[in-house]
């Protein structure tokens, strides 16, 4: 009972960084159509910065927030005018080739910037873990998970209450009419790359408080950021939290009760039924 | 008789002037040319390996130094004393090296070019097990002499090969090490009998997790759990939170850096540390995990091949390392230890031979008795068994203390004692 206990909690609390980090992917899939390869190297970009400033200037993971959001929402917003709007309306293939490109470049970029050393940042003031009863609730995950879910209630708030939101959200509908009502879809899809890379920034920001900073950590984040997107319903953004969420409990609870060598196995399982029974993914629209 | 110097006479005794005038510079007291016997050596010297390749490289030829010339402070360690092979009347050795830039096909193409172009006697390499895996292939098929001094995987010594020689040892004899620590502390009073692993799943911690449960059972050990994952994780906690439950005496541990670091974060996280972590060196003994986990790595117990606290019981380590230390600038470690010792036990089976035929050479290395005194390492001497594996190779256990790694097993080698139940994470 304590070992389900804990599991369910450590499921849950990973399960939400999981989603926070997939949000901006189905954010940028969902109002323009295209599969971001880099979106983990975004993560491990926030990491990095949030590490220097660490390492540089004293700061605090925790207080660095305000300076890593930004400066990540500037590099989505940059990437998109340098890079993505030239192949808005090009074929699936080329957007996949550049997306992949631009992965190639960030992660190579990194290892020739700063080596293949793994850094941390040591006694962040999110540190060690609080007894509730018999469970250990680790500090920094439980800041994660409630960062990832304020950043989930802004953004459906943004959407759903906001004239530029629901700009957005029409252009995510229908590029064609969104243009013919007068919406800027340029400004729009800037906009989508800006708050989707913003998204993995503070994903990333909290991230460096608990796991290691190097240039290919993106690589055990990804897959489970497809599968979270994926499984939640592909351009939802409230898809991208219970996939998230699902894949943490998934991989927690049957990791612990039965073994955790099948833990991702019994993920993609569930995965692959999922897509079998509901293409569309578990909140995804026809 | 003006005309009696041909033009071709007349060149031919200018060539031999010249080489003559040549010669004497390199070797004075008009000594005899001496034809180089030639080892090739084949090592990742590129790639993501380049550094490990070269620290070995420059071992390497600093040992062939000791060969060459005389050490006689070295004496114990065959051949240090006299210059050259004094059995082919003094030869010097000379290492010929092949890029396998860490790729097996391509350590195996380059072992052949040494064989065929270089005609090297013998061949030694590859660090990885799987170039040596390969690399020692067309030795094997053209009969030459391979013998490794560093790949740890137990399957190379078993594949019937006559040709290959491993003087190191391998992550059989190191998990054997593990149980002999257990043994030597349930004998000093602690009770260590129920054993959990935590793995990476790739073909390393596979088989060693295979080894463990097999030498488990046979000295009398309980295996609670094992648990397996794929490297990089994201998470280990599924997995720590089962061997928690498990409650095991002590905790092995095999990882790479990712792992290594992760496991650490996750036992603090969890409020929990075995009464002993005993891991099997990789992630845990590069420089970036300390400098990474800083003061949380204490306390957790390696595996390690050599020690440079060995020199504290051993004065020939300290006067090999001394001398390594002023000509190629670094202290011996782990795995230039081994090539050092590896090499000299080649040049003194090849000194032996008498001659550079392979089969003799070949002859000489199964009969290689070095005794533990004429070595670096903590070993009791080099001797092949049956299948070419050097049946005294064995190592020394390292504890992170006070993020260091001491020397704390065996015993009567340590150069301090050993923290056994590690304290928790509550009272350090």
């Amino acid at each position: 009972m304590e070992l389900l206990g804990q599991a369910l909690i450590s499921g849950l609390l990973n399960g939400l960084v999981y989603s926070l980090i997939a949000l901006g992917l189905s954010l940028i899939w969902g109002v323009m159509d295209i599969v971001n390869f880099a979106h983990a190297e975004y993560l491990m970009l926030a990491m990095f910065l949030t590490y220097w400033l660490w390492a540089l200037a004293g700061l605090d993971p925790l207080l660095s927030l305000p300076i890593v959001v930004p400066v990540l929402f500037l590099l989505g917003v940059g990437t998109y005018h340098a890079v993505i709007r030239r192949i808005v309306e090009a074929p699936m293939v080329s957007q996949i080739f550049t997306t992949f490109g631009l992965f190639l470049v960030l992660r190579y970029g990194a290892f020739a910037l700063w080596g293949t050393e793994f850094r941390k940042v040591e006694d962040p003031l999110l540190e060690g873990s609080l007894l509730l009863g018999p469970f250990h609730v680790s500090v920094p995950k439980l800041a994660a998970a409630l960062a990832a879910l304020l950043v989930f209630l802004a953004l459906h708030l943004f959407l759903t209450r906001t004239k530029t939101g629901k700009a957005l959200q029409a252009t995510a509908q229908d590029r064609e009419v969104a243009l013919s009502l007068g919406i800027d879809v340029q400004r729009m899809y800037a906009l989508a790359w800006g708050l989707g890379i913003a998204s993995v920034g503070v994903a990333g920001v909290f991230l460096t408080t608990f796991y290691f900073v190097e240039p290919q950590v993106g690589t055990a984040f990804l897959l489970l950021a497809f599968a979270s997107v994926t499984l939640g319903g592909f351009g939802t953004v409230l898809g991208a939290l219970v996939g998230g969420v699902s894949i943490g409990l998934l991989e927690g609870v049957f990791g612990a009760l039965v073994s955790p060598t099948f833990k991702l196995a019994f993920v993609f399982v569930v995965f692959i039924l999922v897509l079998l029974l509901r293409p569309r993914g578990l909140l995804g629209e026809a | 008789m003006a005309r009696s110097w041909t033009r071709r006479a007349f060149l031919r005794a200018m060539g031999a002037g010249t080489a003559a005038l040549s010669l004497s510079a390199v070797w004075p007291f008009g000594l005899k040319a001496q034809e180089p016997v030639r080892i090739g050596a084949v090592y990742p010297l590129s790639g993501g390996l380049a550094r490990t390749g070269a620290a070995i490289k420059a071992t390497l030829e600093f040992t062939a130094r000791i060969v060459n010339e005389p050490h006689p402070q070295l004496a114990p360690i065959p051949l240090a004393e006299g210059a050259g092979l004094t059995g082919l009347g003094g030869r010097p050795i000379e290492l010929v090296f092949a890029d396998s830039a860490g790729d097996p096909a391509t350590g195996r193409a380059e072992a052949e070019r040494l064989i065929e172009e270089e005609g090297v006697v013998a061949l030694c390499g590859a660090y990885q097990s799987s170039v040596t895996k390969t690399a020692s292939i067309p030795a094997e098929a053209r009969g030459i002499p391979f013998v490794n001094f560093e790949s740890s995987s137990p399957t190379l010594t078993e594949r019937g090969f006559k040709w290959f020689f491993r003087t190191g040892p391998h992550d059989g004899v190191f998990t054997r090490l593990f149980f002999d620590m257990f043994d030597d502390l349930n004998a000093r009073g602690q009770t260590i009998k129920r054993l959990a692993v935590l793995s990476e799943d790739s073909e390393w911690g596979a088989s060693a997790v295979e080894v463990e449960k097999q030498l488990a059972a046979e000295r009398g050990y309980e295996i609670v759990a094992v648990e397996m994952y794929t490297t990089p994780p994201a998470s280990l906690d599924a997995e720590l939170l089962r061997l928690r439950d498990a409650n095991p005496d002590a905790l092995l541990g095999h990882q790479y850096l990712p792992g290594a670091i992760l496991v650490v974060q996750t036992l603090k996280e969890m409020g929990w540390f075995p009464p002993g972590l005993v891991v099997h060196d990789a992630g845990y003994v590069l420089p970036d995990f300390l400098k990474t986990v800083g003061a949380d790595g204490n306390y957790i117990i390696s595996r390690a091949t050599w020690a440079l606290a060995l020199q504290e019981r051993k004065p020939l380590v300290k006067a090999v390392n001394d001398l390594h230390k002023e000509r190629v600038g670094t202290n011996l470690d782990g795995v230039t230890a081994r090539g050092f010792t590896g090499l000299i036990t080649l040049a003194d089976a090849i000194n032996r031979a008498g001659s550079t035929e392979p089969e003799a050479i070949r002859q000489a290395l199964v009969e290689t008795n070095i005794p533990g005194e004429a070595l670096i390492m903590p070993w009791k001497g080099v001797e092949f068994d049956e299948k070419g594996q050097n049946k005294h190779a064995s190592g020394v256990m390292v504890q992170i203390l006070e993020q260091q790694y001491k020397l704390v097993w065996p015993f009567d080698l340590a150069e301090t004692e050993i923290v056994w139940p590690a304290p928790g994470w509550g009272e350090r």
